[in-house]
């Protein structure tokens, strides 16, 4: 009878913490939303800003960040996914492989503003691109590549050993076997957990912070050496920077949502992409 | 240890192992093996879990190789060339020794891709060829007519036996002269084993054909000579209706009789 009881505390202790997730992530969509919608406008997405943001747009933060987020696949996808298939089908478990490993995982857990003063340091001033898209989508390939990596391996998992010695069997060799009859069925899988970990690339300030984002920037950049505005930093500076920050409330709560829609854009790219796939390859 | 060979072996040897040993990092799972596997001609193996036949077939394929930590003694010939020589080719040796797999592999692509596969990575870019082999070899596994209005179609909605059928098609397909076969009917039910029995019994008189069974009866019906192992070591080895009839050694009788396995 006793035990009864507990379990059903347990069970209801369980539930209300689960519930409690849900109200956060409510009340901050719910919140950006509701502040946000009416800021909204034709104007608002496609003109510049003006006053130092507090009138006009945010158009030049939104191509800012389009551009950085595109630069950081162009370089992350490649390196991450060629790591992935060196560690799970090239490296012999070893003492190195291991400390391969250790090391991603690390790299995984160094805040953000540090890779971003790492990304200052090397390709800011030692490179000398300058504070550029080239240096900011340099910067967040190194902070996204080991959720690239770690989310990238886990696809190649999926892929049965029995697929490979078939393979190999029928005399492929090794890289055949890989690029015929692994990578096809684990990419789609490879490419959602890039994306998702893309989508939360999008978002950060820390790295950006030192090495591409500009403080105001009316007018958009010419080259990947040029320095950008974007949303995540826009919004920094209209909330802390700004000479009358109640004043330009809207214009901060306009950003965050169109920041917020951005990123879950991003996110349903990668849910259409591995639902397409899932209807695919199916054993 | 003397070689095992069939008495009256007026076969060919096609496969000739010397004192293979055999290990997983430390563990050492073949002994001392010496055996002449007759060519075209379908040679069984049999004996309890675990008694390394599976690891003596996928030695002869070198499929050993993808384990790591594997270690080898002695020799394997085939066609009196070592087959762990350094110059050796494993790419053409796997080409040359087919493997169908206890767990039927179809890719998940079509059946077409699925047979055109091996001829593809062997160079073969030509539709018109490609066609031809992917017919021949399907004829061959008795699936043609079966699958000819859906080659296109997944292979993996084919059935059990079906799968198996189209993965000794596979193997076919990139014309080899053995087909290592490891327990291919175990998965399956009676009436797709009675199949991949018939296609063995077919194949027998091109091909070189190793099987792994677990089932002696299955033994008994398809193979011409049988090898008994256990614990790694080779234990009998002879005409397969001698080995069931008259086993010279008392472990291959008490096995074979049912007393223990």
């Amino acid at each position: 009878m006793k035990n009864k009881s507990s379990e059903k505390y347990v069970y209801a202790a369980m539930r209300f913490t689960t519930y409690l997730v849900i109200l956060v992530i409510a009340y901050i969509i719910i919140d950006i939303v509701w502040n946000g919608i009416g800021t909204l406008s034709v104007e608002f997405l496609t003109a510049a800003p003006k006053k130092s943001g507090a009138e006009g747009g945010i158009f030049p933060a939104i191509i800012g960040t389009l551009y950085l987020v595109t630069g950081t696949i162009c370089i992350a996808l490649p390196l991450g996914m060629s790591s992935a298939v060196y560690l799970s089908e090239y490296a012999s478990p070893g003492r190195l492989t291991n400390i391969i490993r250790l090391a991603i995982i690390t790299l995984a857990g160094v805040p953000s503003i540090v890779f971003g003063l790492f990304g200052l340091g090397l390709f800011v001033i030692f490179l000398n691109f300058g504070t550029s898209i080239l240096a900011g989508s340099m910067t967040l390939a190194c902070l996204i590549l080991p959720t690239i990596i770690v989310s990238s391996e886990e696809a190649l998992r999926t892929v049965p050993q029995s697929l490979r010695e078939g393979s190999l069997a029928l005399g492929a060799t090794k890289w055949q076997t890989i690029y015929k009859n692994v990578l096809p069925y684990s990419i789609p899988g490879m490419i959602t957990g890039s994306i998702l970990g893309i989508g939360r690339a999008a978002g950060e300030t820390a790295p950006i912070l030192l090495t591409a984002a500009a403080f105001f920037l009316p007018k958009l950049p010419n080259s990947v050496f040029d320095q950008v505005m974007v949303l995540p930093y826009h919004l920094y500076v209209l909330a802390t920077q700004h000479p009358d920050v109640t004043k330009v409330r809207p214009m901060q709560y306009g950003t965050a949502l169109v920041l917020l829609l951005m990123v879950l854009g991003i996110n349903l790219v990668a849910i259409l992409i591995r639902g397409h796939f899932r209807k695919r390859y199916r054993w | 240890m003397v070689k095992m060979t069939t008495e009256n072996n007026k076969a060919k040897t096609k496969i000739s192992v010397t004192n293979l040993d055999f290990y997983y990092s430390a563990v050492q799972a073949l002994f001392d093996i010496s055996i002449d596997v007759p060519a075209k001609q379908v040679t069984a193996l049999i004996g309890p879990s675990g008694c390394g036949k599976s690891t003596f077939l996928r030695t002869l394929n070198r499929m050993n190789d993808t384990i790591p930590g594997t270690k080898y003694d002695g020799k394997i010939r085939i066609d009196d060339k070592d087959i762990y020589a350094p110059s050796t080719d494993v790419v053409a040796l796997r080409k040359k020794v087919g493997m169908v797999f206890q767990k039927s592999n179809p890719f998940p692509k079509s059946i077409f891709d699925n047979i055109a596969y091996g001829p593809r990575i062997h160079g073969t870019k030509k539709q018109s060829e490609l066609s031809e082999i992917v017919e021949k070899s399907l004829d061959r596994s008795g699936l043609w007519n079966e699958v000819k209005d859906r080659l296109h179609k997944s292979a993996l909605k084919l059935s059990g036996g079906q799968q198996q059928r189209l993965c000794i098609a596979r193997a076919l397909a990139v014309d080899p002269e053995i087909l290592l076969m490891d327990e291919p009917a175990s998965a399956l039910d009676p009436q797709a084993t009675v199949k991949i029995e018939e296609l063995i019994e077919e194949l027998r008189a091109d091909y070189t054909i190793i099987i792994v069974t677990h089932n002696m009866q299955q033994a008994a019906r398809v193979s011409g000579f049988t090898a008994f192992f256990y614990e790694g070591k080779l234990v009998e080895f002879g005409e397969t209706e001698k080995l069931f009839t008259k086993p010279q050694k008392k472990h291959t009788e008490d096995y074979v009789t049912g007393r223990f396995g």
